[in-house]
């Protein structure tokens, strides 16, 4: 039986709400502080969203705001306090193996064994998503090749490779299994230009090849506009606002000349970029990493 | 493709990654074999060690027995635990934690091939380790009922995969102390197992801890086959022993290993954050 259903709708966030506690296991002794004592940050409050099978959806935001922590729940990596998250119908608690065969990710970290090489990292990915081994095989030279790593590359140890290409490796992995919904979390960051703009060319050619619809977690502006067809911005663990990028300018109120991402962003959250308030910022510790 | 079949191909992928990498860090490797082979020379000299201070010799052949397998019995177990136990930790240090734990197979999947890895691990090597330990000992193995021997070291493996799947838990729990409970969980096996003497000898209230310490019963099925000569018929009792501590021992350190991740990603502790 198929899980994917005929549904337009790819991934659906309802009232999501997600909070750290900073201390950790604790055994309750005479002199342990009592439980309003605790101290938790909330990364996600009360989130909703809905992304369209097909779309690249994105979310901006600054540096703990909440997006890596929603980005790991939606990948079934953390377990929501409140609300629900299904892809296609599928929910992320109670049918997370469903999800993980439906899904993949590519994180800012490249997260490797760093002794193997770019193939035996991916032959072990690609067999437990299912793969055999001839055909993981194939498309890890395909989508490497593509990506400008040659074969010589693919077999030398990971730890050999410089910060760029490795991070190339991690977005090889994330569509080396043909997910259909595809969080990336700042798949760029660390990038030099030219590497950063080849990534960018494969995300958008492999969206236009295949059914697949991304979530592209940013805090690269021109990235968004580059390549989102909807963008939600997000502050404080919330999305403030959210729609295509005229719509977004519209909805700022901005007039006169030509207004960017970035404008929208300062406009309704307040704020400079990259500067979240320091309460917030302590969510970052547990969300962002 | 069937569902068994996905499983499958995912166990074989820790095999053949596990495999792979102990490849890569083959000095390490070289390392703790050597370790491994020094350590059984080391403790079971001190048999006839014992006869040069004492001058009574009427029992050392026994006493290197004794010692040669509760020193390879350790060898083996310890790398199957090694291999098991600190597999979080292992996952967490390379940053390959949450990539693991999205993939689309079950939890026994990725434990059943950490763990059959384990074991082949644990066999190479112990099996390198008696190679080079028979070049200094002369031993009569001729009484030796070998079946016996393996029925215990096999149906042994299962049960300490148990209680290396219950420390494996431990850094899911604890973040920062949690791989070092483990070397603590080794330690106290290491004591309470009788790897160098019986039992019997521990406090009243530390033997206890012997009961339910799968080790405890593969060394004397072992000894009782090598030194004794004894059938696995006449060691039913510590089969059974053996049986029924594996019986629990498993399938409870499944559930834990479950309970673990559970409240890892209820808490953010997968992944090491902040």
């Amino acid at each position: 039986m198929s899980v994917l259903p005929e549904s337009n709708l790819a991934l659906e966030v309802r009232g999501v709400t997600k909070r750290f506690d900073t201390r950790g296991i604790r055994i309750p002794l005479p002199w342990s502080k009592k439980k309003g004592d605790d101290k938790q940050v909330v990364a996600v409050d009360d989130l909703s969203l809905t992304v369209e099978r097909g779309q690249i959806f994105g979310i901006v935001g600054s540096n703990g705001c909440g997006k890596s922590t929603l980005v790991r729940i939606i990948s079934t990596l953390l377990y929501p306090d409140g609300g629900t998250i299904s892809v296609f119908g599928h929910d992320v608690v109670e049918e997370s193996e469903t999800v993980r065969r439906l899904i993949n990710r590519v994180s800012v970290e490249a997260s490797f064994f760093r002794k193997l090489s770019p193939l035996e990292n991916l032959m072990f990915s690609g067999q437990t998503y299912g793969l055999d081994r001839e055909t993981t095989a194939a498309r890890t030279f395909e989508i490497l090749g593509r990506l400008g790593i040659d074969e010589a590359q693919v077999l030398r140890p990971l730890e050999q490779m410089s910060r760029g290409m490795q991070q190339k490796v991690a977005v090889a992995r994330g569509f080396l299994t043909s997910p259909i919904v595809l969080p990336l979390d700042e798949p760029t960051t660390g990038l030099d230009p030219a590497s950063k703009r080849q990534v960018q060319k494969f995300i958008a050619e492999l969206h236009a090849e295949h059914d697949a619809t991304v979530l592209l977690v940013t805090h690269d502006m021109a990235e968004a506009e580059k390549l989102c067809d909807q963008i939600s911005i997000m502050a404080g663990g919330k999305i403030v606002a959210s729609g295509t990028l005229s719509g977004l300018v519209e909805q700022a109120g901005l007039e006169g000349g030509r207004h960017g991402l970035e404008d929208v962003f300062l406009h309704v959250v307040g704020h400079a970029f990259d500067e979240e308030p320091e309460d917030k910022k302590a969510g970052a510790a547990a969300s962002d990493q | 493709m069937l569902t068994s079949s996905i499983q499958l191909r995912g166990a074989w992928a820790f095999i053949e990654r596990n495999f792979r990498a102990t490849r890569r860090y083959w000095g390490w490797e070289v390392v703790f074999l050597v370790y491994s082979i020094v350590n059984v020379l080391a403790v079971t000299y001190i048999a006839p060690g014992t006869e040069a201070l004492t001058g009574v010799g009427a029992t050392t052949d026994f006493m290197v027995i004794y010692l040669l397998v509760g020193t390879l019995v350790w060898t083996y177990l310890n790398g199957v635990f090694d291999a098991v136990a600190f597999m979080i930790s292992w996952e967490r240090w390379e940053g390959t934690i949450e990539y693991t734990f999205m993939a689309p197979i079950k939890l026994v999947t990725m434990l059943g091939g950490s763990a059959l890895f384990s074991i082949l691990y644990g066999l190479v090597r112990t099996l390198i380790v008696i190679g080079v330990v028979s070049l200094f000992f002369t031993l009569n193995v001729a009484d030796t009922d070998f079946l016996t021997a393996t029925i215990f070291v096999l149906l042994g493996s299962v049960g300490f995969l148990g209680i290396g799947i219950m420390a494996a838990a431990l850094p899911l729990l604890f973040l920062e102390r949690g791989t070092q409970m483990t070397i603590v969980v080794q330690a106290m096996l290491l004591l309470v197992s009788g790897i160098y003497y019986p039992v019997s000898i521990l406090p009243d209230w530390l033997e206890p801890l012997s009961w339910i310490s799968p080790a405890t019963y593969i060394l004397e099925g072992i000894r009782g086959a090598m030194l004794d000569g004894k059938s696995v018929f006449d060691m039913s009792a510590e089969l059974w022993k053996l049986f029924a501590v594996s019986l629990i021992s498993l399938p409870l350190g499944v559930w834990i290993f479950q309970k673990a991740v559970d409240y890892a990603k209820r808490t953010g502790r997968l992944k090491r954050y902040g």
